[in-house]
């Protein structure tokens, strides 16, 4: 698998933290502008993938510290945990709850249940792509 | 009332741990709650006997008018003093009985479930909730009776009861439901009070029918007899707690409790008096060719089951008091009798009466309560077996019809009765000693006597005292069955007469045939060879059939070729989507050709090219790049119609697919034609169609209307409510959240499946 390619292994390093970034970006940005969780884990994930093949399996897996299937666990609680606050308030399941308020550096910040399911879906997405990807790739070998 | 039945589920879920903290004497502790629950059903009591009944409702799900309500009347107050009051002998009998097993944890679980299943079952005043616990009751009596689960016999056996139990639920599901249409109501105590309405329904006849069904498999009525007998690889604590108070008596109950509202008629006074009388003869007969201490008992018990069947049926007050105080004499003496039958087994090691004799000086006190029990099975004055046995010969000889095969199967019952009762309290306990598997050295623990002691003398106290049971709950019971109060009553001594006469005459004619019971066995030997064709044999090939289909149909459709399932997933969405249209008689909508841009021509003439070339190439990784481009033109589309975000998803699904496909393309064999043109042609031809079809179907939609469409709402609403100006996204994760929720939970598993699919291989290639 590995590629042995100078260039794209210099790329892949420069380019994995601008890329997650990125896909941070997008997903917070969600609500307003094209992006969201979906776009976002996407594009964490196709970075993951690009350092797969930059570099190995071992390095791919070192740099992502957690396995993909915890992603995916981790996902799901999220979404789930997002529904339950209008449950106690006695709402609708899933009705969205939004906290607003200023904060000195970052000025205004809107947080919400919404937010966190996003998160949860973002999770999610990259969990199940690489857990896909990372074993076929393994399988490979 | 609410509380009561919830504790049984929350007790049962800390059970394991009780036991593991009280260790010995946890039968005793975990016997507290069924105690607890007497005591409380017993505080019920002045009120009902005074003839009230109560009701008492929890809304469940009010939108389906489903609530979780109980009705306290004659009926169902005796049936949940039994339930409760044989359960706490049962719970301190299994307690020393199953002592040392290491699933005593697990079998108190399930059997204090069970109770809670049973007591809810019979209290329930709503259908749905009735059936919700009938249910319950079959699966915990499969997971009690298939309690050794490491013996074959236990597992098979426990799979039959559940599926005829299972399979009749089924039956009663859909009769309950159309009784609901019939009677107005899912509350039996407003559809009790409307009894003409739904005999006079056009669905009475087949909501008979079904009920019947349900109430037949689960009280073992012939032909659905086989299973209660074979029921009997449960521990025995389990038979004669299932098989004396409760689980077979719920269709009974059922029957009962539906009486002021299906009863009455001619169709249901011939059925019932009829299959009850053929089942009770059956059960008694079997049971007295049986040797096996439980397997006399439970075909004894199948005795019972038709008898009551048989009372109910025949409906006049006698018969409905015969009726109650059979079910009561029947539960005391079949639960001393059972559980003295796992006396017999724990000490004696003896599960075959011919294994069996001179036991009553090693095991004086049980034989004595045996006796005392066997007695009231028998019949015999003044046990309270003969108070209920004496009405019942009583109503059969004041029967509405059918008086003459009646009376004959009820003598003939009442002698082999007799035989029966005379084989269970003589055999073991008289006569030369026998050598059994085990000696009993000393008389069993108090906690397994407690209930034989206490349940015989009750027949015998009943007996002596009829009064008590009949003002105390008889009597109450049986105007709940009738739906008008009785004014009939219980008497020991009722003068001479023919009831009496022919008790008598059977007395005698059963000890004969007792006396002779060797000879009578031998000659009856044709009955086994019969049997092979009887109603189980129909059962195994039912089961050898379901098999059969399954492994055809698995054969067929689950063959393991991917495309196959491709082709009849696609073949089977294009057919669908085609008749459809044609019934529906679908136009398809104006095409506006003319309006198409010279750059959307050149989009659409890239997506043809692309499709080709995958379609024609012979290259694999041409096709992935082909495929590759098709996706990434259809992007462009989507960004061209100002779906930002859909085009960004769609780029990033193609990058990652095409990456998924290089991934696989490594893994594949080389590149071979193995599928000839015929082949080759008819994929072809599947593929137009269904392209055709899903085109006619994009088309049709054009002008199609048929609602208003939400997407103006979602536009409008998007900033107000959902504080977002990116519209795609406020959907899927505030409007349409449980949408996604559902979606991601998809990936998950598919992720999850593929993980699995990938590891096995992986694993297996390495052994």
């Amino acid at each position: 698998m590995n590629m042995h390619s100078l260039i794209l292994r210099t790329a892949g390093h420069f380019l994995l933290p601008l890329l997650l970034l990125f896909s941070v970006f997008l997903l917070l940005r969600g609500h307003d502008e094209p992006g969201g969780g979906f776009i976002g884990g996407l594009v964490a994930a196709a970075a993951i993938v690009l350092y797969l093949f930059s570099m190995d399996i071992r390095s791919a897996r070192k740099v992502l510290r957690v396995d993909p299937r915890d992603l995916l666990g981790a996902g799901m609680v999220l979404a789930v945990v997002s529904a339950l606050p209008a449950a106690f308030l006695g709402q609708a399941f899933f009705t969205a709850q939004w906290w607003e308020f200023t904060a000195p550096v970052f000025g205004e910040i809107k947080l919400s249940t919404v937010l966190i399911f996003d998160i949860g879906v973002y999770l999610v997405v990259i969990g199940s792509v690489l857990t896909i990807m990372l074993n076929l790739a393994e399988a490979e070998d | 009332m609410l509380y009561a039945i919830l504790s049984t589920f929350l007790v049962a879920a800390i059970a394991p741990a009780v036991h593991r903290v009280t260790g010995r004497a946890s039968g005793w502790v975990l016997g507290l709650l069924p105690a607890a629950l007497f005591l409380y059903f017993l505080s019920f009591l002045p009120a009902v006997s005074a003839g009230e009944s109560i009701v008492l409702s929890w809304p469940w799900l009010p939108g389906l008018d489903i609530h979780l309500s109980f009705l306290v009347d004659g009926l169902s107050l005796l049936f949940a003093l039994l339930i409760s009051g044989i359960g706490f002998f049962i719970v301190t009998y299994a307690g020393r009985y199953l002592e040392g097993h290491r699933d005593l944890g697990r079998f108190y679980v399930i059997i204090l479930a069970f109770m809670g299943s049973m007591l809810g079952l019979v209290l329930a005043d709503n259908l749905i909730a009735m059936f919700v616990f009938w249910e319950l009751t079959s699966i915990t009596s499969y997971l009690l009776i298939g309690y050794n689960h490491e013996n074959a016999d236990a597992r098979k056996y426990a799979l039959q009861g559940l599926i005829v139990t299972v399979g009749g639920g089924l039956a009663l599901l859909a009769g309950i439901i159309m009784l609901a249409m019939a009677g107005g109501s899912y509350e039996l105590s407003e559809i009790l009070a409307n009894g003409d309405l739904v005999r006079e329904h056009a669905l009475y006849l087949p909501l008979l029918i079904l009920i019947l069904i349900g109430a037949f498999t689960k009280s073992a009525q012939v032909p659905f007899h086989f299973w209660l007998p074979r029921a009997m690889a449960a521990p025995t604590p389990v038979s004669a707690y299932l098989h004396s108070a409760t689980m077979v008596k719920a269709g009974v109950y059922l029957m009962a409790r539906l009486n002021p509202s299906l009863g009455g008629t001619d169709i249901w006074f011939t059925t019932l008096a009829l299959f009850g009388a053929i089942t009770m003869f059956t059960g008694v007969f079997l049971a007295f060719r049986s040797t096996g201490v439980k397997q006399v008992l439970a075909y004894s018990t199948v005795m019972a089951l038709g008898t009551l069947t048989m009372l109910i049926g025949i409906g006049t007050e006698t018969a409905l008091m015969a009726a109650m105080a059979f079910l009561l004499a029947h539960s005391l003496y079949k639960g001393a009798l059972f559980m003295v039958a796992g006396i017999l087994d724990h000490e004696a090691g003896a599960k075959d009466f011919l294994q069996t004799g001179g036991l009553r000086t090693a095991l004086p006190i049980t034989a004595a309560f045996a006796i005392l029990a066997a007695l009231s099975l028998g019949g015999v004055i003044p046990l309270f077996g003969f108070v209920a046995k004496e009405l019942m010969l009583e109503s059969v000889l004041e029967a509405p019809g059918l008086v003459g095969i009646l009376t004959l199967l009820a003598v003939l019952t009442a002698i082999l009765g007799v035989a029966v009762a005379a084989i269970v309290g003589i055999r073991p306990w008289f006569g030369a000693r026998v050598e059994t598997p085990k000696t009993p050295h000393h008389e069993a623990p108090p906690a397994m006597l407690a209930g034989p002691v206490v349940l015989a003398s009750l027949g015998l106290i009943f007996g002596l005292g009829p009064g008590l049971a009949d003002e105390g709950l008889v009597n109450a019971a049986a105007a709940s069955v009738q739906g008008a109060p009785v004014d009939g009553y219980l008497a020991l001594w009722h003068g001479i007469n023919w009831p009496l006469a022919i008790s008598a005459f059977s007395l005698v004619a059963g000890g004969l045939l007792y006396w002779r019971w060797e000879q009578a066995r031998r000659a009856l030997g044709w009955v086994d060879r019969a049997a092979e064709y009887g109603p189980e044999k129909g059962y195994f090939k039912m089961m050898d059939g379901l098999v059969w289909i399954s492994e055809w149909q698995t054969r067929v459709l689950q063959n393991g070729y991917l495309r196959y399932y491709v082709i009849v997933i696609v073949a089977m969405t294009a057919g669908l989507v085609g008749v459809t249209a044609q019934l529906f008689d679908v136009s398809v909508g104006t095409v506006h050709f003319e309006r198409l841009q010279i750059h959307e021509m050149a989009i659409i003439a890239i997506l043809v090219a692309s499709m080709l070339f995958a379609v024609l190439t012979r290259s694999r990784l041409g096709a992935v790049a082909a495929l590759g481009s098709l996706g990434f033109t259809v992007a462009l589309v989507y960004v061209l119609y100002s779906a930002a975000d859909v085009g960004i998803t769609q780029v990033l699904v193609e990058t990652l697919t095409v990456i998924l496909l290089v991934l696989v393309l490594f893994r594949l064999p080389g590149f071979l034609n193995l599928s000839s043109t015929a082949l080759r042609l008819r994929d072809a031809g599947i593929a137009l169609v269904t392209g055709g079809m899903i085109t006619l179907l994009m088309l049709s939609t054009l002008d199609a209307r048929l609602f208003d469409s939400i997407s103006q709402y979602f536009i409008e609403e998007s900033e107000p409510s959902g504080y977002g100006r990116n519209i795609v996204n406020v959907v899927l994760v505030d409007f349409r959240a449980l949408d996604t929720l559902g979606e991601i939970f998809v990936l998950a598993l598919a992720a999850i499946g593929v993980y699995a699919m990938i590891r096995f291989r992986a694993e297996d290639h390495r052994r």
